[in-house]
């Protein structure tokens, strides 16, 4: 009897299955395309920013050919026209001291790829972004998970969550227009839109990430923890603070660092309420210009293949560098040491 | 069924081919491009067999695709850079033929409350490259300026720098907002805020009135001042083309410089160029 049941059991996941065999295999080829397609940004990405590390010597644009052939216009002729300030010989190297100082001024006689006001602008912005998302969303998932009843953590849950697929125009036209204003009048500062509106807007964009995270590592907290700090007579507080949340600190700090990759490469938000003033100022107060949005704002006009363009992309090669390092550090090395934990090893 | 639709790829295949249908393609500034909208649907208007499209983009990339070939026309409210002339002439052989179709003012926005009305044009290069920061320095009460601009990838960011600023580079405390209408919000929201952009978009702000030096008169953006040159601050808006054009294009940039074309110019509320 028995034998035959383990016989059956046996033909049964033997048998070739058409449906199971295509399902199978659909999922692994669009894991695979999309393991594939980030490859080939990467790869694409970095093509695009190496120039920068063989800079070579630009010929000076010669003035003779300074003037097109006119037409429909023979008889209007006013002083404006003889716009003869053409630069010659401008230094348009990405060497590695224009890229490390303090000004960026792309468009210019000798422009000025100084990525340090962007670094600071985008660190500036998202620093402020999980200041003010962080303790939010984590007290938010402390008491989704941990306090609120079944029904109303129903609720709360996939409301927050829906704060995730909020347009981050949306989230940087309210910023421009309504947070900004609103800043303005109460603080009475100088500038409208500034590091500080930008990174409130900002806060938003991250509280879902950070929420949704810290629940689960919460709510992944095995159940015997709570039931022995409760039996020990704790307070359900005190669980809560001392020994749950102990338990889930990687979780949290995964979320967090979670945040703060979102964060870093967020553009539209920052594009729009952050003012782009590229200030290498550690006021929070000031506009700020950030790597993403500058590339965001300046990438449409640039000429394919000068020295602009290749800096855009080596932002854009940093960011991905950043924002990978982080989620990497999130992903394996927390979540890992977290599960460890929760083995009790 | 499936012969029903054979049939339907058949004749819009046969349409496709055989209408005759000349189609010139506009591409370039967004400044611009409700200007070349325009034109472009009153002259279809009037001329059945052509088909006209616009895109915008920008002056860069517009030139961009008239240098790779992939547009008939383009439009630009700066005159073409030497690099890009240099491209083109290695392409084709030829430095492009420029066509002046409109006239602009660029104006610079004040808040309506600002007591300053009038500035020089050294004034305003010392603010936009950061040698003034307060108004108290132009006449104004004791207050920053806070100053806006647009992104450097617009073609009045460039117009701006060569034209007012003597190609000098703008401070790095000036906000950069996309677009005309985001620098208007702006300064209709800040009280001591400086702004420019081209003088179709704005509403409600004032208008700076603007002297080419100390002792000359000061001028507001108006269609007079501008068209007979004594605003400071004007520049033409431009159609490119690779060679002298021929045949329908020849004709479509004729009726845009004839009387017609140039009062849908007004109409933008841009200025004609005669």
């Amino acid at each position: 009897m028995q034998n035959k049941k383990r016989e059956s059991k046996n033909s049964l996941s033997r048998k070739f299955r058409l449906s199971e065999f295509l399902a199978e295999n659909t999922i692994k080829l669009v894991s695979f395309t999309s393991f594939a397609i980030i490859i080939l940004i990467f790869v694409f990405v970095f093509r695009e920013a190496t120039p920068i590390f063989f800079h070579t010597e630009k010929k000076a644009v010669s003035q003779e050919f300074s003037k097109s052939e006119s037409y429909g216009d023979e008889s209007a002729q006013s002083s404006k026209d003889n716009y003869s300030s053409f630069s010659s010989g401008s230094e348009d190297a990405a060497s590695f001291k224009n890229l490390t100082q303090k000004e960026w001024q792309p468009v210019s006689e000798n422009p000025k790829y100084g990525l340090l006001p962007l670094f600071i602008g985008s660190l500036k912005a998202t620093i402020l972004a999980i200041l003010f998302g962080a303790p939010l969303a984590i007290l938010a998932a402390i008491f989704s998970a941990l306090f609120a009843s079944k029904r109303l953590k129903e609720i709360i849950k996939p409301a927050i969550e829906l704060l995730a697929s909020f347009p981050s125009v949306v989230i940087g036209f309210f910023a421009l227009m309504t947070i900004a204003t609103f800043f303005q009048s109460v603080f009475g500062l100088t500038y409208r839109l500034n590091a500080f509106t930008g990174g409130v807007a900002m806060a938003f964009a991250i509280i879902p990430i950070i929420y949704t995270v810290t629940e689960d590592a919460l709510t992944a907290v095995p159940k015997y923890f709570s039931e022995a700090s409760l039996a020990l007579g704790a307070t359900k507080w005190q669980t809560a603070l001392f020994v749950i949340m102990p338990a889930a600190t990687p979780g949290i700090f995964a979320a967090l660092l979670l945040g703060f990759g979102r964060a870093f490469g967020e553009t539209m938000i920052l594009l729009m309420a952050t003012g782009n003033a590229p200030l290498s100022s550690f006021n929070i107060f000031e506009p700020v210009r950030t790597m993403s949005a500058t590339i965001g704002a300046e990438m449409a006009e640039v000429v394919v293949g000068d020295t602009h363009y290749t800096v855009l992309f080596f932002i854009g090669a940093l960011l991905f560098v950043i924002t990978f390092i982080i989620n990497a550090i999130a992903e394996f090395y927390v979540r890992a040491k977290l599960m460890k934990r929760f083995r009790g090893e | 069924m499936k012969n029903i639709i054979v049939l339907l790829l058949l004749a819009v295949f046969a349409f496709g081919f055989t209408a005759d249908n000349k189609v010139i393609t506009v591409k370039g500034s967004d400044t611009m491009v409700i200007l070349a909208q325009r034109w472009a649907e009153k002259y279809m208007e009037s001329h059945p067999g052509i088909t006209i499209q616009v895109t915008g983009g920008g002056s860069g990339i517009g030139i961009a695709a008239l240098i790779n070939g992939a547009t008939d026309i383009c439009d630009a409210p700066r005159p073409m850079k030497a690099s890009e002339r240099e491209k083109l002439k290695a392409r084709y052989n030829t430095l492009g033929v420029e066509v002046k179709a409109a006239k602009d003012g660029l104006s610079v926005y004040l808040n309506e409350s600002n007591s300053v009305k009038e500035l020089t044009l050294q004034q305003i290069k010392d603010i936009y490259t950061g040698k003034f920061t307060n108004w108290k320095q132009v006449g104004g009460k004791d207050a920053k300026i806070i100053v806006y601009g647009r992104e450097n990838s617009s073609g009045t960011y460039v117009y701006f720098k060569d034209n007012v600023l003597g190609g000098e580079d703008y401070t790095s405390t000036m906000q950069s907002l996309p677009g005309t209408a985001a620098v208007v919000n702006a300064v209709v929201k800040d009280q001591n805020a400086i702004g420019y952009g081209g003088a179709a978009y704005a509403k409600g702000i004032k208008y700076a009135a603007v002297k080419k030096d100390d002792k000359s008169p000061a001028y507001t953006p108006s269609e007079e001042t501008i068209k007979n040159n004594t605003y400071p601050i004007t520049r033409y808006l431009y159609m490119y083309l690779k060679v002298r054009p021929t045949g329908e294009i020849k004709d479509y940039i004729d009726w845009i410089l004839s009387k017609e074309g140039q009062d849908i110019v007004t109409k933008v509320g841009y200025f004609p160029v005669k």
